[in-house]
């Protein structure tokens, strides 16, 4: 059913996400487009001492990605700048494959029903490029292509 | 609504006409599909899916090259359409007409083939803000590699072109102008002819992208006098991998090949080669021969069911679609053209087309979302996606009656 991919956190995040704003004073910023879809996402971090302090985002997206942006700004706080990324590897493994899912997750885990949906994948991973292109200093806008 | 719905079907026998569709006869996720989605490509009656076949099982062998017998057959069924395509768009000859890949490939053929020898710095070309990328892009391209200038006629927020605003584009220096017969994602259906006509007073060439007008209205291109005119033959409820340019005779005759290879050649010397005619000359290598061969199984089908009756009977459904569809509210429909082929795009306020096409995808019903390959139309109308039901003949009124029912669900779930 439909609900597997629309799971109630999904809904509300993507009603009511979090984190969704500028950040005057971040020392990190990346922009993501998903040309498929014309989803974009500015991301702001604040990383201090290689621990990212603060993380919002503002942009226009689907359900899918704009409750995936609010979770992962949630996710994000206070994590070190490689255990923010071992969670990217984490969740996208929870959307590509079908292996065991990982605990170390935690609400993100809702989005375990986009890997039955592959038009999707996209869609949910467009703020975690994003992420991965503020954490490693890419200055071009992350696409999903 | 229901007294629209039974005036829709009088006269029409839909039912029957869906028993040629094989396609449409299952469930998705436990659902009787509805297929809204003829724009992106029609679904193929068994005429066609019959057609290709015979030519797999019976009769296939390369053409234009062997003397043996089904070489022959090969090459006379794939001529033959050749020969439909010319009373479908009554051309002068068959010689103007060109296989090519679609509608793509024929606005590529032009604008490398013409627009290399024809088009200078400092020339125009004028498209319009409601093309599809293959109709901007091609044309971008030869401009950028030759210092001319693009120029684009602007649309009103109905999806309708300024014609004032063309007639101000044209000049001495405007060569070519390419416009879409029918838009794909607003469904506005272009006065061609009179842009045309326009065109040739201003001295300037046309093309005419006519991939979503061929299988909806009829096309007569000597009426419309355009000098290109090209489709794909899968919107047609024919196979992908085959289309149609038309060109006048003596524009063909000019221009140099489009690409080298077998059968476009008369004679090859390492010197020297030799041209085959038009429209040979711009048929490089072995072609789609079964896609031929279905595009021909298609004109014969839409002419059997009559063009004139099609585009009737799908106007009546865009008429009860689209008074059904601004029943829901928060919708807003993206193109309101006055003439307007059977394409509904729409957006619904606050949720995201995407999440519009899962939610009703789960439903069995097929819809496109996303930019529908017309960014700069997005971008016009301020969405960055719409939602869009194309109708076929082949579509009933219950089927957006379906389409208005798996909408609620999709505003029950998001707000």
């Amino acid at each position: 059913m439909v609900h597997d991919l629309y799971q109630e956190t999904i809904l509300d995040h993507s009603k009511r996400p979090r984190n969704c704003h500028t950040m005057d004073d971040a020392n990190r910023k990346a922009e993501g487009y998903n040309p498929l879809c014309g989803d974009k996402l500015k991301l702001f971090l604040k990383v201090e001492n290689d621990v990212v302090k603060d993380v919002s985002f503002v942009g226009s997206g689907c359900a899918i990605s704009t409750a995936s942006a609010s979770l992962m700004t949630e996710s994000l706080k206070g994590k070190t700048r490689d255990e923010a990324l071992k969670l990217l590897d984490k969740f996208h493994e929870l959307l590509t494959t079908d292996t065991a899912v990982s605990q170390d997750l935690g609400k993100l885990v809702v989005f375990c029903g986009v890997r039955d949906y592959p038009a999707r994948v996209k869609c949910a991973t467009l703020a975690w490029h994003t992420l991965k292109s503020a954490l490693t200093n890419v200055t071009d806008p992350a696409t999903t292509e | 609504m229901s007294t629209l719905s039974s005036q829709v079907s009088a006269g029409f026998d839909v039912e029957k006409i869906r028993e040629d569709f094989p396609v449409l006869k299952q469930t998705i996720h436990g659902r009787p599909l509805v297929y809204l989605d003829s724009a992106a490509t029609a679904q193929k009656p068994f005429a066609v899916i019959d057609a290709i076949r015979r030519f797999h099982e019976v009769d296939c062998a390369n053409i234009h090259r062997g003397v043996h017998e089904l070489s022959q057959r090969s090459t006379a069924a794939y001529e033959e359409t050749r020969a439909k395509a010319k009373r479908f768009l009554n051309s002068r000859s068959k010689n103007e007409l060109i296989f090519v890949g679609g509608t793509t490939e024929g606005i590529n053929l032009v604008a490398s083939a013409w627009g290399r020898t024809n088009v200078k710095a400092g020339d125009e070309i004028v498209i319009s803000a409601m093309e599809h990328h293959s109709n901007i892009v091609p044309w971008q391209m030869l401009c950028e590699e030759k210092g001319a200038k693009l120029r684009v006629i602007p649309m009103n927020d109905r999806g309708e072109l300024l014609m004032e605003e063309y007639e101000k584009l044209l000049n001495p220096r405007t060569r070519m102008v390419a416009v879409a017969h029918v838009s794909n994602a607003l469904g506005t259906i272009n006065p061609v002819r009179q842009i045309i006509e326009m065109a040739h007073r201003a001295g300037a060439l046309t093309l005419i992208d006519g991939a979503q007008a061929v299988p909806h209205i009829k096309v007569d291109v000597q009426a419309l006098d355009a000098d290109f005119y090209t489709f794909s033959g899968h919107k047609l409820v024919g196979p992908t991998g085959i289309g149609i340019l038309y060109g006048k005779s003596k524009l063909l005759d000019e221009m140099p090949p489009y690409q080298g290879g077998g059968d476009m050649i008369l004679t090859v010397t390492f010197e020297k080669t030799t041209y085959n005619d038009v429209p040979y000359k711009f048929e490089a290598g072995t072609p789609n021969i079964a896609g031929g061969i279905g595009l021909g199984a298609a004109f014969d089908y839409v002419t059997h069911i009559g063009i004139d009756q099609i585009a009737a009977y799908e106007h009546d459904l865009l008429v009860y679609g689209t008074e059904a569809l601004l029943q829901i509210p928060g919708l807003r429909l993206i193109g309101t053209a006055r003439e307007k082929a059977s394409v509904l795009s729409f957006v619904i306020e606050g949720i995201h087309p995407h999440d519009i096409g899962t939610v009703l995808d789960k439903q069995g019903i097929a819809v496109r979302t996303g930019h529908h390959c017309a960014q700069p139309v997005m971008d016009w109308f301020n969405v960055p996606a719409t939602t869009r039901a194309s109708l076929a003949f082949y579509n009933t009124t219950a089927e957006i009656d379906a389409l208005v029912a798996g909408l609620k669900k999709v505003k029950e779930i998001f707000s």
